[in-house]
């Protein structure tokens, strides 16, 4: 498990999280590379980029970017990185949300101050192949295998105006595949739509709402009538009822079996249907 | 709010260039600090910066451009070949050509011109047998371009390798060469060609002397230099008008089309840089072309800069 550089070190960070009333300005500083052991940047460098990877866009910018992004997504659905600008152009009510939630609650303020990442090179993939059948980390690898996705593919965020959130944002993603872990989903276009409805109840993104009202529109009319009886009922049911999913430290609960986890969070069980 | 603040602050700086940097947008040897858009890099990482750049873009670029100019980009150029007016036997060498839209203009263009030419003949011909102007047809069918040739010169493989794919897909086989080369540093023997032209590439190159002067050794006497390039617009709504676009829409355009918003920052942030008509002309002048002059189109969106070697 990776700690993020900027953990526990929030002197040395960018910016603050809400203004204060007195000074309109934002003190903005930019990041240190020595601590992310990254090349130093020049002097002159233009950005003062509050975390690596980021891109400061203006109010206009940004409209035009989720305008963009979303007529982009629903034309080409293989965009994926158009589907990550439309959440993070939209996210600027529904984030800070997620991040006081995360906040008040024990594990995921342990979260927001460690900063874990899920990435190849920090998963003891042997380890979790090991683990007993129906376990949390066993069911994570077969399900990675069987529908050949990678944790490292999902993309950094670039327009996020704040690190936490991006650091938010950025957990949001790498969770994205243990949703469809304990949801029993497929990463075909029918399990994805279910995921964004349960994603879109729990989490408030407009991406996601925006995903699990258009993402039927390429359905056929068999798939589309399973998932208004059966599977969306279900995912909102679920959503509605489950604690916050972004609050659990899945790296520490690899061995926890998967009907204990979903029993704990409040997720039903999935509906007997093929997806 | 943050992001808004750092936005006005770039933009400020945007109106207040610093005086070192003069010399750097002439593209003269301004030591070993040059500039890429607004950064501060050497030469050679300005080099190695712009080939990575157009090896990112190289797939979409024709689709980007026609997306951020709605498709102007093809008026430009055609306004190029025709100021050109190219007449059969021409030899074009385009600099910087990489996708070949000048290339391919300047075919069509001369193989019109040589249709025109071979109808003109023919009509001259009163009193011809049948034989005789099947003859002749055949005869000019394997001359359709009266010996012109074009030599799109790009130094990145990647826009040739898009060039190539174009040129055989739109059926362009005979009268066009490839060639990857430098345009400080051509491999090309002096007075070789007859017109030299450089679309939309001048801006990228990172020592502009060296090209113009490279551009006068390798042309004809009486060969013309044509420079077509984004300029500096001097009406001051049209340019705030401009700017706001440059600035708001085309790094959008990039991200959603093409998924790279560094490459089109890079983009608007450098047309900026470059020198602007006045300028340019001077160092055209330098580098020994006579009859150096200069055309807007859209205001000073764009000019054409033509030069004479005599």
């Amino acid at each position: 498990m990776e700690i993020h550089p900027l953990a526990g070190s929030r002197t040395r960070y960018c910016s603050r999280t809400r203004p204060t009333k007195d000074s309109r300005s934002l003190h903005i500083q930019p990041v240190t590379c020595s601590d992310l052991q990254l090349p130093e940047p020049r002097a002159s460098d233009w950005w003062h980029q509050l975390y690596p990877g980021h891109i400061p866009t203006s109010p206009l910018q940004k409209a035009l970017l989720a305008a963009g992004s979303a007529v982009m997504a629903l034309y080409d659905p293989y965009r994926h990185d158009m589907v990550a600008v439309l959440g993070e152009t939209t996210g600027c009510l529904a984030l800070p949300n997620l991040r006081d939630k995360m906040k008040n609650h024990p594990e995921g303020y342990r979260i927001l101050q460690e900063r874990p990442r899920i990435r190849l090179s920090t998963l003891d993939m042997a380890r979790l192949q090991g683990l007993p059948d129906g376990s949390l980390g066993r069911e994570y690898v077969r399900f990675l295998e069987d529908n050949k996705v990678s944790p490292d593919t999902r993309m950094p965020p670039k327009f996020v105006d704040d690190e936490e959130l991006a650091y938010v944002i950025q957990r949001y993603r790498e969770v994205h595949d243990l949703m469809h872990t304990l949801l029993g989903m497929p990463t075909n276009m029918l399990g994805e739509v279910v995921v964004k409805w349960f994603e879109a109840i729990q989490t408030g993104l407009p991406m996601c709402v925006l995903g699990a009202a258009f993402g039927p529109v390429r359905l056929s009319s068999r798939k589309l009538q399973v998932l208004a009886t059966e599977l969306v009922p279900w995912a909102i049911r679920s959503g509605l009822n489950a604690s916050c999913v972004l609050n659990v430290y899945y790296e520490q609960r690899w061995e926890q079996p998967v009907e204990s986890l979903r029993e704990e969070l409040g997720i039903f069980p999935p509906p007997p249907v093929r997806v | 709010m943050a992001a808004v603040r750092l936005w006005r602050c770039r933009c400020r700086a945007l109106l207040s260039r610093p005086a070192g940097a003069v010399r750097a947008r002439r593209g003269l040897a301004a030591g070993p600090e040059m500039h890429f858009g607004f950064q501060t890099v050497t030469e050679e990482e300005r080099r190695e910066k712009i080939y990575q750049v157009f090896e990112n873009v190289a797939k979409k670029y024709d689709v980007m451009n026609d997306s951020m100019t709605l498709g102007i980009h093809r008026v430009w150029k055609d306004i190029l070949v025709h100021k050109m007016n190219p007449c059969p036997g021409t030899l074009l060498l385009d600099v910087a050509g990489g996708t070949g839209d000048i290339a391919f203009r300047f075919i069509n263009y001369v193989r019109s011109v040589r249709q025109r030419q071979l109808q003109r003949k023919l009509k001259h011909h009163q009193n011809l047998s049948w034989q005789e102007i099947f003859e002749s047809y055949q005869k000019d069918q394997f001359n359709s371009l009266g010996d012109s040739q074009v030599v799109v010169c790009d130094i990145n493989r990647e826009m040739l390798k898009v060039g190539k794919q174009k040129a055989q897909h739109l059926g362009y086989s005979e009268g066009l060469s490839w060639v990857l080369g430098n345009a400080e540093e051509l491999p090309f023997d002096d007075d070789k060609f007859d017109v030299y032209t450089i679309a939309f590439g001048i801006r990228n190159v990172t020592r502009i002397d060296l090209a113009l002067q490279e551009a006068y050794r390798v042309l004809k006497p009486g060969g013309r230099f044509l420079c077509l390039e984004f300029s500096h617009v001097s009406n001051p709504l049209l340019s705030r008008l401009y700017d706001l676009y440059s600035f708001q829409v085309i790094p959008v355009l990039g991200e959603v089309i093409a998924g790279d918003w560094r490459s089109y920052q890079y983009l608007v942030e450098s047309i900026r840089q470059f020198p602007p008509q006045e300028e340019l002309k001077a160092m055209i002048e330098d580098a020994g072309f006579f009859r150096v002059d200069y055309e807007n189109l859209n205001c000073g969106i764009v000019a054409i800069h033509s030069g004479f070697k005599l």
